[in-house]
């Protein structure tokens, strides 16, 4: 069973990706593959998750469920649970899934893995949950022994699969539990300017090398020319030079661009974390011993503000010509 | 100790410090004698949310930890940040413990301590890093919870309002008794001062063992034996292999990008 997240009616990528995966589990294990979402008029993006790989979906639609409540949700998902006797459980492991589905495991009183990164059958037809500790720096091999075995897992791990709109399932509207008061509410959204590093092709990241504020605008200028965004390390979001939403690392944002550069940068454990997947990492940093260039495919030992212009006039200069 | 105070629980992991602690690629394992055990960045921020309402609201913090006896120091280092009191469940019962079993332990301690009105967790570790403790102890108690919050705008002995993260920022209201997870936005940690360290020094530490739960709890329920998950297999992976061209001197720039010139990577 997939649990389907979805904000304002609009479902969360990772909850294809999960489809998919599940798709392929569930054809091995030749079983079915359901899904399960919750909100306030969402019947039409309901047959998305038919779509995308799901035999049966489940419905709890109600105005109470319009926006996430963790204990509205893990009582209705726990009462489904409980009638389907699913297998495997899989959720998206976004900050709303990691909320959710500790309190929907304890009630159920069974095992749950975090984060994973890979899904595997072994001999026996168990699922092996693999996922990164300690930092990042090892990977572990989880199995459960109870059953849901529940498991989160990473966006953008697993490719969602085509959409198909002539594939036939079942969609299945469950009677929605209400409770008056949970004891939390949400009062409103708060506005942030949105930029989403995590998708980006290209991410110029900015450190504790970089001594104002504004020097960040060249790395932006840099970064627009490349088609990408700007990403920052801890200590410019605790400064407050930049907003959280680009903080790359352990505590921020987890990113895998084809190019990622890393300018002024030392590469502590905590921001590879971040960033060690990129396809290609470019290093500019003064300290030739500076970690991050044990993770560089390309790195230049040298003074930033000496650095930076130059790519910067070299492709301005190639688009004027062109 | 009044019944109308305030009693906030933070929950304290002790974990290894990661800028020293040894990853064994051959082995694959973890050595944790390689590293003095510390509070958990992220409780750091828990601990320094619970003085800070503690400072507003009166009342009293207790940190609790489950951890081998070496832990002792680092519920000492909560006291001289500011815990009033501070409980070790150390136990072999409670060794091998998974998140279901973490928290079943945890829970069944803060029942023990009676009355409660907050508890406070740190959003996650930096070694299991599951970030499952805090909602599962929320859900054992039958409280609720919000997690990810990055600031906490105002607190009654009544409610919280804070924003968490959600994908998005939102703004929430929590009912007490509840929990919360703090990401380490929501405050700076303060240092503890040498007084405090030397108050701290001498503090005690109360140590509870599995049986000394039992009133409250199924012991069978706690360590390897409640745990439903089990680690088959660590390995440590080996870096992404990358062509390491570092270029260094006058013409090191235009090396750089004639090389992401090659990569189509400049267009
Ligand atoms: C629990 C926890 C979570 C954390 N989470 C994160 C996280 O998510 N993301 C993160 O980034 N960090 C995180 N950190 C912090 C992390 O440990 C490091 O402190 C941080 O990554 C360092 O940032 P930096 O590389 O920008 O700064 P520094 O380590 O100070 O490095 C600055 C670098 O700039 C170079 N430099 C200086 N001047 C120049 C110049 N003119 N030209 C070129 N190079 C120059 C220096 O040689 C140096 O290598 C976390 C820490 C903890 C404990
Ligand atoms: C490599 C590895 C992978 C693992 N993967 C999983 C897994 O996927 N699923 C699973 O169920 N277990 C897993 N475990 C076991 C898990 O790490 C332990 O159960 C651990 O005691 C608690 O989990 P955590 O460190 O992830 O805590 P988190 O849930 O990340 O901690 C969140 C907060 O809870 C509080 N807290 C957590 N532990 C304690 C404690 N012992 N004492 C006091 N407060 C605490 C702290 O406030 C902390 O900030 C794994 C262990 C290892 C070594």
């Amino acid at each position: 069973m997939v649990f389907a997240e979805q904000h304002n009616g609009k479902i969360h990528p990772v909850t294809f990706e999960l489809l998919s995966k599940g798709r392929e589990l569930a054809d091995r294990k030749e079983v079915e593959l359901s899904s399960v979402i919750l909100g306030h008029q969402i019947r039409e993006e309901a047959k998305e998750l038919i779509y995308y790989g799901a035999d049966k979906v489940f419905i709890f639609d109600h105005p109470t469920l319009k926006e996430f409540d963790s204990i509205l949700y893990k009582q209705n998902i726990v009462s489904l649970i409980r009638e389907e006797k699913p297998e495997i459980v899989l959720i998206g492991a976004t900050h709303l899934g990691r909320s959710l589905a500790p309190r929907i495991a304890a009630a159920l009183n069974t095992g749950l893995t975090a984060d994973c990164i890979d899904l595997q059958l072994d001999e026996d037809g168990e699922l092996i949950q693999v996922r990164p500790a300690f930092t990042g720096n090892i990977l572990a091999y989880i199995k459960t022994k109870t059953k849901p075995v529940m498991t989160t897992v990473r966006y953008k791990v697993f490719k969602a699969r085509e959409r198909d709109p002539m594939r036939k399932g079942e969609i299945i509207e469950k009677e929605v539990k209400v409770v008056e008061d949970t004891g939390t509410k949400i009062l409103g959204k708060i506005p942030r300017e949105a930029v989403n590093i995590s998708d980006a092709g290209v991410v110029v990241a900015g450190g504790r090398g970089l001594r104002r504020p504004d020097d960040l605008k060249m790395l932006e200028e840099l970064a627009s020319l490349l088609g990408g965004v700007v990403g920052v390390s801890r200590p410019l979001v605790d400064e407050g030079w930049a907003s959280k939403d680009r903080q790359v690392g352990f505590s921020g944002n987890i990113v895998k661009p084809k190019l990622y550069v890393a300018v002024g940068i030392s590469g502590s454990p905590q921001h590879l974390a971040g960033m060690k997947d990129s396809e290609i990492v470019v290093a500019i940093n003064v300290d030739p011993s500076a970690p991050i260039f044990n993770v560089a495919d390309y790195g230049v030992v040298g003074d930033l503000y000496e650095v930076i212009p130059k790519p910067i006039e070299k492709i301005k200069l190639r688009k004027m010509k062109l | 100790m009044t019944d109308n105070e305030f009693h906030i629980v933070v929950l304290i992991k002790p974990v290894p410090d990661m800028e020293k602690v040894r990853f064994d690629v051959e082995k694959g394992v973890v050595d944790r004698s390689s590293a003095p055990l510390e509070i958990n960045p992220f409780d750091l921020n828990a601990l320094e949310a619970a003085v800070q309402i503690k400072e507003k609201l009166g009342g009293e913090v207790t940190a609790v930890s489950m951890a081998p006896p070496a832990a002792e120091s680092v519920l000492r280092d909560a006291i001289a940040r500011g815990a009033d009191r501070a409980v070790l469940l150390t136990d072999r019962r409670f060794a091998g413990a998974d998140t279901l079993a973490t928290s079943y332990a945890l829970a069944s301690a803060i029942r023990k301590l009676g009355r409660f009105n907050l508890i406070i967790c740190g959003e996650k570790t930096v070694d299991g890093d599951t970030g499952q403790v805090g909602p599962e102890v929320a859900e054992m108690l039958g409280i609720p919870h919000i997690a990810y919050v990055t600031e906490i705008r105002e607190v009654t002995k009544e409610k919280l309002l804070v924003v968490s993260e959600l994908g998005a920022p939102y703004l929430m209201e929590l009912k007490l008794p509840g929990l919360i997870t703090v990401t380490k936005d929501v405050n700076k940690p303060r240092l503890p001062t040498l007084k405090d360290k030397l108050k701290a020094r001498k503090a005690k530490v109360e140590v509870w063992s599995a049986d000394d739960l039992a009133d409250v709890a199924d012991v069978s329920r706690f360590g390897f034996s409640g745990s439903p998950t089990q680690v088959v297999k660590v390995l440590v992976p080996p870096m992404k292999k990358r062509r390491s061209q570092i270029f260094k001197g006058e013409d090191a720039v235009d090396k750089l990008i004639e090389a992401l010139e090659m990569e189509g990577l400049l267009r």
